[in-house]
């Protein structure tokens, strides 16, 4: 952990173990794992809210589905599935760099940590990149909900049926909704990523004490499993027809 | 005084995990332009909860935590949003009956 010391940040303070050796047991532990279990718990629990939370959502999603299945399909292909299997993939591999940075503060590899926190960041950028193109494309064929909205695709395998601009317009504001909802939490994400790459390049984190990198780590993969259950069911609505 | 009494998840088996949840979002691709019926939908919602049991056992840990309440409360979360959807479902999904 030489190479940490040397780049910390000198204020005359000692940073890395000396901070991480100084964390006490506060009193109502009986010890210091369960006093990190016991932060483990509290991010497990802030994220059944956040199951809650994204579950109506979800909910709300099904039962229009339900209701207007056709127009919610001819909606879904006008959407370009490409774009949403690259951000899946994405994630997926953000999802692994996270894992690799809870490993490295794990056994102490302050520098590879800092790196993979990195990565993490730049992949969750990436999404949010494509995110971006996919919603000026939403733009410019006037399927964004409002004054503007105008529907004119087709559903595969069933060109005469005519698509109900309304049931049409649900579903992107569903679409909207969850899919925002989800890039604010990769853009909080992003705040968190940057806490976390500073705090560890001023080593404060080693393998005594890495709760943070580990808890943001669990907020990060509960980001990544929503958008695994939304990209099959926005994107891949009877896509065989065609 | 680690997380997780210690255990350190070996680096093959996150590769592993990594490279299986990229082919299995390949998967779901590929099987989405074959034509299976209602399938399609449960199909590529199961292979979407394979990914994310995945991720929450071993990207997440759950797997190697000795932590009974951890495990109980992601339990129950999934109880409650199936709770949710399902008396759902059974309200909406058979509205047409009469």
């Amino acid at each position: 952990m030489s190479d940490s010391h040397a780049s910390a940040i000198a204020t005359g303070a000692h940073a890395g173990t000396q901070d991480a050796a100084q964390r006490e047991l506060r009193h109502h532990f009986v010890d210091m794992q369960q006093q990190s279990n016991t932060a483990s718990l509290g991010m497990w629990l802030f994220l059944v809210t956040e199951v809650m939370f994204f579950g109506g959502m979800f909910c709300a999603y099904l039962i229009y589905r339900l209701a207007y299945f056709k127009d919610f399909a001819a909606a879904s292909q006008s959407i370009d599935v490409r774009w949403g299997a690259l951000n899946t993939a994405v994630l997926l591999v953000s999802s692994w760099t996270m894992a690799m940075a809870v490993r490295c503060a794990q056994l102490g590899k302050q520098k590879l940590l800092v790196i993979f926190l990195l990565f993490t960041m730049l992949f969750g950028a990436t999404f949010l990149g494509v995110k971006a193109k996919e919603y000026y494309d939403k733009y410019e064929e006037h399927h964004i909900p409002g004054p503007n909205f105008n529907f004119d695709g087709k559903l595969l395998g069933h060109p005469e049926y005519v698509v109900n601009q309304r049931h049409a317009e649900m579903f992107f504001s569903i679409y909207f909704a969850m899919t925002g909802m989800h890039a604010l939490h990769m853009i909080i994400g992003l705040g968190l990523m940057a806490y976390l790459i500073i705090a560890s390049g001023m080593g404060k984190f080693d393998s005594t004490y890495y709760t943070p990198v580990e808890n943001i780590g669990l907020y990060w993969h509960f980001v990544d499993v929503v958008w695994i259950y939304l990209f099959p069911l926005i994107y891949l609505i009877s896509r065989t027809k065609g | 005084m680690s997380e997780n009494e210690h255990h350190i998840v070996p680096l093959g088996l996150y590769a592993l995990i990594g490279g299986l949840l990229l082919i299995m979002t390949g998967v779901t691709y590929g099987v989405s332009l074959i034509d299976l019926g209602p399938l399609n939908t449960i199909v590529a919602l199961c292979i979407a909860t394979f990914k994310a049991t995945l991720v929450v056992l071993i990207f997440m840990h759950v797997k190697y935590t000795s932590e009974k309440l951890t495990k109980a409360v992601i339990i129950s979360a999934i109880f409650f949003l199936g709770l949710l959807l399902t008396l759902s479902l059974a309200d909406f999904g058979t509205r047409a009956w009469l």
